[in-house]
């Protein structure tokens, strides 16, 4: 990625964004459980101007044979993003990029999975971006562990993700797409919030030290609050609760 | 390169590994901030702009650098290309295949490219010809020799130190064309970016994995810090998790150990 180096000015001298947030404000978020209705387990997020829809199938036989884990499921996971979600089409095919991301989303999904009570099986997790902004895996994964819970899957915990990251060598939550491209860094953090563990971390831009740890623990903080999302959905699908969303939660302070 | 492939050994082995780790030993004696004895050989490919041989424990890795002129990317007319590639050659490991690039190889490159990009070790403004028309385009890309763990430091550290050894041709603009001059210059390198990768086994955190311990191992981070210690990339791998005590002393360690191994670094491409 491209650093602008304060091409923009992405935060002003009163420490508003360009969309009006705070520093450590997150973006509206509204998330729905189980709308696809074939699968096993389906979740919907809108996280800004993302729009993610995460399927979960399984566990079901393992294709082809030799991939098979003789004492634990399989965990297959596919972070995708349809042509049209970005402003340049994108080609179809996966990208290095979506290979990678993949990648460390299976990793930041699997330990939150009781993979032990499923042996011989695999379980697909399919991430489709339909729009694109800034933040689109830790929106992922936090879209794909809620649909590995509408699927009835044992797990220990959810997990959630935000990103972090400095505009204007400020710390700040959540980058939408301009911040992140034009801003100096950027740093996904999945964590598994009961448990208080850390099951994704990428980190890009120029840090001190202070600024690492100050945006990690802001990333830790914000997942916490997006959990309480989480949950609401999971509330809302199954007893009927209010789902919230993220200005309603804050208006209500 | 994973070795996990007898579940069986893989669990033996791990217990061994968890209870020797207790008594904070490691299986080769060293101790666990210790890393592997590290080797540095450049020039050696001398059709290559630059290169190196890295040789850390057993791992080895050879990064060549190609350079050459190339129209630039839409969103950045006025800057030069820098691209870093991997592979695992087949001739590597008992592991390892031919074919197209694994999820591993491909995370591989990509996390060595970052620590490099984001570090800004390369000065691509300094590598603009003819703006939106034609930059300097810097292709290094690595074979991965042997596998003995810790692929993603091997392959940091060729790709820094043939990048700081290599040279390129110096370009005049005539007539809004770059042309190529007779005199060679070293590439604009500003920085000395370090990746320092950590693998957690059990409850301790070991610096530098070898293969065996990449076997036993739950979780490893890469942290790349550059001259000022700053932090300017991580990628935590496998499937397990980290507490975020443990994040904040990877980030330590790799302060730390990234300062020793960027002085040896500078040390052997001076």
């Amino acid at each position: 990625m491209q650093v602008g180096e304060g091409k923009t000015k992405l935060i002003d001298g009163s420490g508003v964004r360009r969309d009006g947030r705070k520093w450590d404000e997150l973006r509206p978020i509204s998330i729905q459980v189980g709308l696809v209705k074939n699968a096993d387990g389906s979740a919907y997020i809108e996280w800004g101007k993302n729009k993610i829809m995460a399927a979960v199938y399984g566990p079901k036989e393992v294709h082809p044979k030799h991939q098979v884990l003789p004492d634990r499921a399989l965990l297959r996971c596919r972070y995708h993003m349809a042509p049209f979600s970005v402003d340049e089409r994108k080609n179809p095919a996966p990208s290095r990029r979506e290979i990678e991301i993949s990648k460390v989303i299976r990793e930041a999904l699997v330990p939150a999975v009781i993979v032990e009570d499923y042996p011989r099986t695999a379980i697909e997790v399919w991430v489709e971006v339909l729009q694109s902004d800034g933040g689109s895996r830790v929106a992922g994964i936090t879209a794909a562990s809620l649909a590995l819970a509408d699927a009835g899957i044992n797990m220990r915990d959810l997990v959630v993700g935000c990103s972090c990251g400095i505009i204007n060598d400020t710390v700040v939550a959540d980058l939408d797409d301009t911040e992140d491209k034009e801003g100096s860094g950027d740093m996904p953090v999945a964590i598994m919030p009961t448990l208080g563990l850390v099951s994704l971390l990428q980190v890009d831009g120029i840090y001190t030290r202070e600024q690492f740890q100050k945006a990690f623990e802001l990333a830790i903080a914000k997942g916490k609050q997006v959990n309480a999302m989480q949950k609401a959905a999971l509330n809302a699908r199954y007893f009927g609760g209010e789902a919230k969303t993220l200005e309603v939660e804050e208006g209500s302070e | 390169m994973s070795m996990k492939k007898n579940y069986v050994i893989e669990t033996i082995r791990k217990a061994q590994m968890v209870q020797l780790l207790a008594s904070g030993k490691r299986a080769d004696g060293r101790a666990l901030d210790q890393h592997r004895e590290l080797k540095i050989e450049t020039g050696i490919i001398p059709k290559a702009n630059g290169s190196a041989r890295v040789n850390l424990g057993n791992s080895q890795v050879i990064a060549g650098v190609k350079i050459a002129t190339g129209t630039p990317f839409p969103d950045t007319p006025d800057k030069g290309i820098l691209m870093v590639n991997a592979e695992i050659l087949p001739l590597s490991s008992p592991y390892a295949e031919p074919g197209p690039p694994s999820e591993e190889a491909i995370e591989l490159a990509r996390v060595v490219d970052r620590g490099i990009r984001e570090s800004k070790m390369v000065d691509l403004g300094k590598l603009n010809l003819v703006s939106g028309k034609s930059v300097i385009a810097i292709f290094v890309d690595c074979n991965v020799m042997n596998v003995d763990g810790n692929l993603f430091d091997a392959t940091s550290y060729a790709v820094v130190s043939a990048l700081r050894t290599a040279k390129m041709k110096k370009y005049v603009i005539k007539d809004d064309k770059a042309e190529a001059t007779d005199e060679w210059i070293p590439v604009p390198v500003e920085k000395t970016p370090v990746s320092v990768t950590v693998a957690r086994i059990g409850d301790a955190l070991v610096v530098d994995p070898s293969a065996e311990e990449e076997a036993a191992m739950e979780m490893r981070i890469t942290i790349t810090t550059e001259d000022g210690g700053n932090v300017c990339a991580s990628q935590k791998g496998e499937a397990s998790t980290i507490s975020p005590a443990q994040v904040l002393q990877a980030a330590d360690l790799s302060i730390k150990i990234g300062k020793e191994i960027r002085a040896q670094i500078k040390e052997a491409t001076k």
